[in-house]
């Protein structure tokens, strides 16, 4: 586990329409000390008395620490449900209960390396904080982002400030290179030389980024989404199989060894169909005769 | 401020509040928001002998005031909990009761045996058999469904544990009379019961057209089973107090989120109240429940929460 993690009842500040989201500014003491880009917060929604009762997680999209009230936490959020729907709807000076942040941070290259980060629709917003940090360490920045149509792209323009180069796909063509982020990948890598890239996004998305990030001589790190109860390592729903540093594959939480994980590692032969097989020769599999 | 204070089977408690199995893994995690030394007792998530992958996902659904879930039991096995997790809750204080389970009524005496010759066994203020799960030597029928197969558990256990620590069995309320249930465990030897355990349900997903949870059916908890649980432990404490059942303590679980909600259960017949799903909504909720229940006992002027046990089957009006 690595940093610390709070439970404190926020208050929105901000709610803003980015495209086809809603950008959060949350009041949220003592969570932008503790955040690093990657991580995540788990929201309750619907207030004291919900019939909702499963926490939602968003990636951390930024954070300012400020002094008097104690700091901001932005998210980026796509009505989708009940839950999200709820979010969207908020107006400053609502509360909402913040337990953050959450899982682990994309891990930072050593050496000033040149990166690609590669973001599928709202997958970007946990991006620019990492691109920032990443600057600062004296790495080459480029970002693909990528969405089904224009509206649903994220941070285009904040991209443009906080990268040495951005590239934009969209499924339709509405806006940038037609087709999907990893078509253009591949060329972004080779062309800068990268030796790392981080992704956040849909599955699909990740796996393609993981082969050809590999098929060009990458490490991918990716943030994926996971269906999530607790968000906080205690109901066992968020599971996937992940292979570890002595070969053998375990069903892991995701939301305590995850969201990040190196692209390489996720058994993505597991995932067909929205459904996760546990891997035959994951650790604990059932066997003929057993459970 | 009531004395909260309780007793089960010989086990002596500062409070009555305990986590639910499975709702707070192995303490590690819920420790970053609530000492789990403050709690009544830390109940582990289930342990079986071997280490378990658990079953497909999605393995949850939200529905209405609650949830759906298929972990399937995914766990280290009892010799890594023995070797990690035991030790690290007797470090921090916590008062242990271990969730055991098996696929055979062998299988739970195996655990028991191994939980038991653990250095950090001091600490287990208790075990609990999570007889519903699958009987693997009964088609996969859940040991608490058949009064024959919960006895038999209940035994092996029972002459596992040592004396003087108590063991209660887990019950489910998905069966026709769970006061024949109740009796076999404790006539098989247990010390107490736990009840209640999740109700099995199915969410169809209604863009997919199917079954949202990959194992299909899942365990439903929350406030939505609430009512289930009061009606089962309302059952068999009626049970116990007409004489047709022996007296024993019972945990009550089920759909707890609130102190009042707790109260509800204590004033069916439960000497000690278990909260799990609300966990995931609220990490403090076991804290912040404790906390409501001192302040309804304080509302009812009952000086020690022993006196609200069973209080609702004194206060019926006669018809
Ligand atoms: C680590 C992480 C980061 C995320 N970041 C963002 C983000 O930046 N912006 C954004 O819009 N969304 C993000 N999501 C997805 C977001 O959590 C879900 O869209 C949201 O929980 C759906 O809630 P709902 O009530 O609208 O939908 P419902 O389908 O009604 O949700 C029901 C339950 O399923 C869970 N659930 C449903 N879909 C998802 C999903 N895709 N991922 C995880 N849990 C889900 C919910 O938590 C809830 O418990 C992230 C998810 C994870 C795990
Ligand atoms: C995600 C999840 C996992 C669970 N795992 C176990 C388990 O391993 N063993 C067990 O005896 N009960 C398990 N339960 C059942 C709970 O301990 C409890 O009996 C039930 O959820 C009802 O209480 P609640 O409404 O407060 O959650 C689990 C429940 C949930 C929601
Ligand atoms: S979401 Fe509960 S353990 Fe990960």
């Amino acid at each position: 586990m690595s940093s610390g993690v709070v439970q404190v009842a926020g208050e929105v500040v901000a709610n803003r329409r980015v495209g086809a989201y809603q950008q959060l500014t949350l009041l949220a003491p003592g969570v932008a000390g503790l955040a690093r880009p990657g991580q995540f917060v788990a929201l309750a929604v619907g207030g004291p008395t919900s019939a909702n009762l499963l926490r939602r997680c968003f990636s951390i999209h930024r954070v300012e620490e400020a002094g008097s009230d104690g700091g901001t936490v932005d998210v980026v959020v796509a009505a989708h449900g009940p839950g999200t729907r709820w979010l969207t709807a908020l107006g400053p000076h609502d509360a909402v209960d913040v337990v953050a942040p959450l899982g682990q941070p994309f891990p930072l290259p050593a050496e000033p390396v040149a990166c690609v980060l590669v973001g599928g629709g709202y997958g970007s917003a946990p991006l620019f904080w990492l691109a920032e940090a990443l600057r600062e360490r004296g790495c080459h920045v480029e970002m693909v982002l990528g969405a089904a149509s224009a509206d649903r792209l994220y941070g285009v323009a904040h991209a443009r400030d906080v990268a040495d180069g951005v590239s934009v796909t969209t499924d339709d063509g509405s806006a940038g290179t037609r087709g999907r982020v990893s078509d253009v990948l591949g060329e972004v890598v080779e062309r800068t030389s990268s030796v790392v890239v981080y992704a956040c996004g849909p599955m699909a998305m990740l796996r393609a980024v993981t082969e050809v990030s590999a098929a060009y001589g990458a490490v991918a790190h990716v943030a994926v989404e996971e269906s999530m109860a607790c968000g906080i390592g205690v109901c066992m729903t968020c599971v996937m199989p992940v292979t570890g540093d002595d070969g053998v594959t375990r069903m892991v939480r995701s939301c305590v060894e995850g969201p990040v994980f190196r692209g390489d590692r996720v058994r993505w032969d597991a995932f067909d169909g929205g459904v996760c097989r546990v891997p035959d020769d994951a650790v604990g599999a059932p066997r003929a005769g057993g459970h | 401020m009531a004395d909260m204070s309780t007793t089960l089977a010989g086990a002596a408690l500062p409070n009555p509040v305990m986590t639910a199995s499975g709702c707070a893994a192995n303490g590690q995690e819920l420790h970053r928001f609530l000492p789990v030394s403050e709690l009544g007792a830390f109940v582990t998530k289930t342990v079986m002998r071997d280490p378990r992958s658990g079953r497909p996902t999605p393995r949850m659904a939200e529905t209405a005031s609650g949830m759906l879930n298929s972990i399937g039991l995914q766990g280290p096995g009892i010799d890594a909990f023995c070797a990690k997790d035991l030790p690290w809750l007797a470090e921090q204080g916590a008062r242990v009761l271990v969730s055991v389970a098996g696929t055979t009524a062998e299988e739970f005496g195996e655990v028991v045996q191994r939980l038991v010759a653990s250095p950090a066994w001091e600490c287990v203020i208790g075990v609990e058999a999570n007889i519903s799960c699958p009987n693997v030597a009964n088609r996969g029928l859940v040991f608490a469904c058949d009064p024959g197969s919960s006895e038999r558990v209940v035994q092996i256990v029972r002459t596992r544990v040592p004396e003087g620590v108590p063991v209660f069995a887990k019950l489910t309320p998905d069966v026709t009379d769970i006061v024949a249930i109740a009796d076999a465990a404790l006539g098989a030897g247990a010390d107490g019961l736990t009840m209640i355990n999740t109700l099995l349900g199915i969410v169809i997903d209604t863009d997919l057209l199917r079954p949202q949870l990959a194992g299909v059916t899942g365990g439903l908890s929350g406030p939505a089973v609430r009512p289930v649980a009061v009606r089962a432990i309302w059952q068999v404490v009626a049970a116990m107090r007409a004489g047709t059942l022996p007296v024993a303590p019972v945990i009550g679980v089920g759909g707890v989120r609130t102190g009042a909600d707790a109260l509800e259960l204590v004033a069916a017949g439960a000497s000690a109240v278990q909260v799990g799903t609300a966990t995931f909504n609220d990490p403090d909720a076991p804290r912040r429940v404790l906390t409501e229940l001192e302040a309804e006992l304080d509302r009812h002027g009952l000086a020690r929460f022993a006196d609200a046990v069973g209080i609702a089957h004194e206060r019926m009006v006669r018809l």
